[in-house]
């Protein structure tokens, strides 16, 4: 377990949950999932080093574009779907977010905050895309054609009657260094904190 | 000038040494020379077909060690044309190695250091099982055409009797690609409890009509065959050979790509302008007529009549389900019958069995929540992609056989909402 929205996202998962991981890469969390909490379900992924990564520790992965959708997969067939850092990187979020809570009753979204302090100050005074540890792609390069912002994210929900459970807004690059800077990342997610981690359900 | 001279004497002598120390059954990744086994079982056994075969023979050849629970067993099953020898070589002047040898061997995806490996000749085969050539013991004259009509299912029981024999309680593993995994798949719903993993590649649930079509074409052209003589050409003195060149020439059109035809031959011409016949003049029909020969001095007629209709009969829904029901769900109430961990792989240019046949099992898999993980190889080779060293294909393989199943060691998950709420900002 590295990263610290996979440490929280375990937080949100019942023990024998089915779950479905979107975009798993080489099934870390799956594999922590099933050693710690016993469940059971599956990861989609596309590349496929990490794919055979996966098979390797012995989960079950599944090669899938999420541009294909979630339709192979039938209504509330899942506990809880989790996607980390994947929405930013799909052709049509607002379907798949909605896609995700048809096949399960809750779903554990992370992505990049575009709002974060430093993304800011790269546009604003350096007049350039952003470029950090979270976003490490050039423009014209990266996979992340659809970057967002805390406040964006909360607005597609609300449009779509998806209800955010729990919000956690993480600062990944300081690997929440001391307790002073969390509560400030508390209290101005949108710029303090550059991972954001939702739980949502369905209205 | 002499200086050159003498080395490239010299280069030519180092190369001629080094060639004769990597013969290709010494080389470290090879399983060796192998010597086949006849095993004979002396019951009587009953076919989906109703008739008995009152004894049978399988010929067998095994890679690795067994080990002492008998755990490490790998099962492989052949596809049409291949046979027991999968793996290394019958003997040192042998130049071909035998049609698995890409995969099965010490390090490679089957991993003979980890795994005692059996692959057998199915009954109804020409390579040595009884089957058409082979003598039926009740009239002491050549089954020819008598031999009965075989099944998948069929040759799934008589891999059980052979496991039964071996003392091997649940494989390790079964694998095959094409009919090689129906015999898998089929495996997992007759006998869930004696396979602890599938491996099913460039295979189906069951065949389309248009894969029976291609099959009809080619049975065609060997019943059309005047040497055919209803099967008993034996008797004649002759064989079909032109049914079964025709049959491979239709069968290996299916098995490559159109862009592998295209890379390998183009349109070139045998003799560089067109010479207004019917011989041989382009270099794809040069090249479908030598591979059509070759199969015609190697293979049986009527064991490939017998095969093709065991590949057009394999629907393992047929005792499970009943007939009211939908394709899907019938192969997802069968498929809830199993209880092996699979791996399913496809090949993106396999057109004869293609990637959305394999996608099927997958979705019937996952549908009854069983354990289930899927490559789509991106390959060139289309249907025969199965038998090539293909890095991810084969990495995806050695994976899947090597993990160790997933504990389930359940513990509460003790950190409290509070907690969570603690972390949370609102």
């Amino acid at each position: 377990m590295t990263s610290i929205d996979h440490q929280l996202a375990e937080r949100w998962i019942q023990p024998h949950a089915k779950v479905l991981d979107l975009g798993c890469g080489d099934g870390t969390l799956l594999a922590h999932l099933k050693q710690h909490l016993g469940v059971s379900g599956y990861g989609l992924e596309i590349d496929p080093d990490k794919i055979n990564q996966g098979i390797a520790k012995g989960l079950n992965i599944i090669e899938q574009d999420l541009n294909d959708g979630l339709a192979r997969f039938a209504d509330n067939s899942f506990d809880t779907v989790v996607m980390a850092r994947a929405l930013q990187a799909v052709k049509n979020p607002q379907d798949l977010l909605n896609d995700m809570l048809r096949v399960a009753k809750e779903g554990i979204v992370t992505f990049p905050n575009f709002a974060y302090w430093q993304n800011r100050v790269y546009l604003g005074i350096k007049g350039i895309m952003p470029m950090s540890e979270t976003l490490p792609h050039q423009w014209y390069d990266t996979p992340n054609i659809h970057l967002c912002t805390f406040k964006d994210f909360e607005r597609l929900c609300h449009d779509n009657g998806i209800t955010i459970l729990d919000t956690v807004a993480i600062n990944d690059d300081a690997n929440l260094p001391n307790k002073l800077m969390s509560r400030f990342v508390k209290h101005a997610p949108n710029l303090l904190a550059d991972v954001a981690i939702y739980r949502i359900a369905k209205n | 000038m002499q200086l050159l001279r003498s080395f490239k004497k010299h280069a030519q002598i180092t190369e001629f040494f080094v060639e004769q120390t990597t013969a290709p059954y010494l080389d470290p990744p090879s399983v060796g020379i192998v010597t086949p086994q006849v095993l004979h079982f002396d019951e009587p056994l009953l076919l989906e077909c109703e008739r008995t075969l009152p004894s049978f023979d399988l010929v067998i050849e095994t890679y690795g060690t067994l080990n002492a629970d008998k755990s490490n067993a790998i099962l492989i099953c052949h596809a049409l044309s291949g046979s027991h020898h999968a793996a290394g070589y019958h003997s040192e002047t042998d130049e071909k190695a035998g049609w698995w040898d890409a995969l099965i061997g010490n390090g490679k995806a089957i991993d003979t250091s980890q795994f005692f490996v059996v692959c057998l000749n199915n009954i109804g085969s020409c390579h040595g099982s009884t089957g058409p050539t082979t003598i039926n013991p009740e009239t002491g004259e050549m089954w020819g055409a008598d031999f009965p009509l075989i099944t998948i299912k069929d040759w799934v029981k008589t891999q059980v009797m052979l496991s039964d024999r071996l003392g091997i309680e649940k494989w390790h593993a079964i694998v095959g690609g094409s009919m090689g995994g129906m015999q898998a798949l089929q495996w997992s719903v007759d006998y869930p409890d004696r396979l602890a993993r599938a491996v099913i590649i460039a295979s189906t649930p069951k065949l389309s009509a248009q894969n029976i079509a291609f099959n009809e074409v080619a049975r065609q052209s060997i019943l059309s065959d005047p040497d055919f003589h209803g099967g008993s050409y034996a008797k004649h003195g002759t064989y079909p050979r032109r049914g079964l060149i025709l049959a491979r020439m239709v069968g290996h059109i299916t098995y490559i790509t159109e862009e592998a035809m295209r890379a390998k031959f183009g349109r070139d011409l045998k003799s560089g302008k067109f010479m207004y016949g019917f011989d041989v003049e382009f270099q794809v029909e040069s090249y479908l007529r030598y591979q059509g020969e070759r199969f015609s001095k190697n293979f049986d007629a009527n064991t490939y009549l017998l095969m093709t209709k065991a590949l057009d009969y394999f629907d393992p829904t047929r005792d499970y389900t009943p007939e009211h029901l939908d394709e899907k769900s019938a192969l997802k109430e069968t498929l809830s019958r199993t209880s092996c961990q699979f791996l399913i792989v496809s090949f993106t240019t396999d057109w004869r069995f293609s990637p959305e046949r394999s996608v099927e099992i997958v979705d019937a898999l996952m549908a009854n929540g069983k354990d289930v993980s899927f490559v789509n190889v991106d390959a060139p080779h289309g249907h025969d992609s199965f038998l090539f060293d293909i890095p991810r294909y084969v990495g995806a393989v050695k994976g899947f056989l090597s993990a160790s199943l997933p504990t389930q060691t359940p513990k509460n998950n003790h950190i409290s909402p509070q907690e969570i709420s603690k972390l949370a900002r609102q």
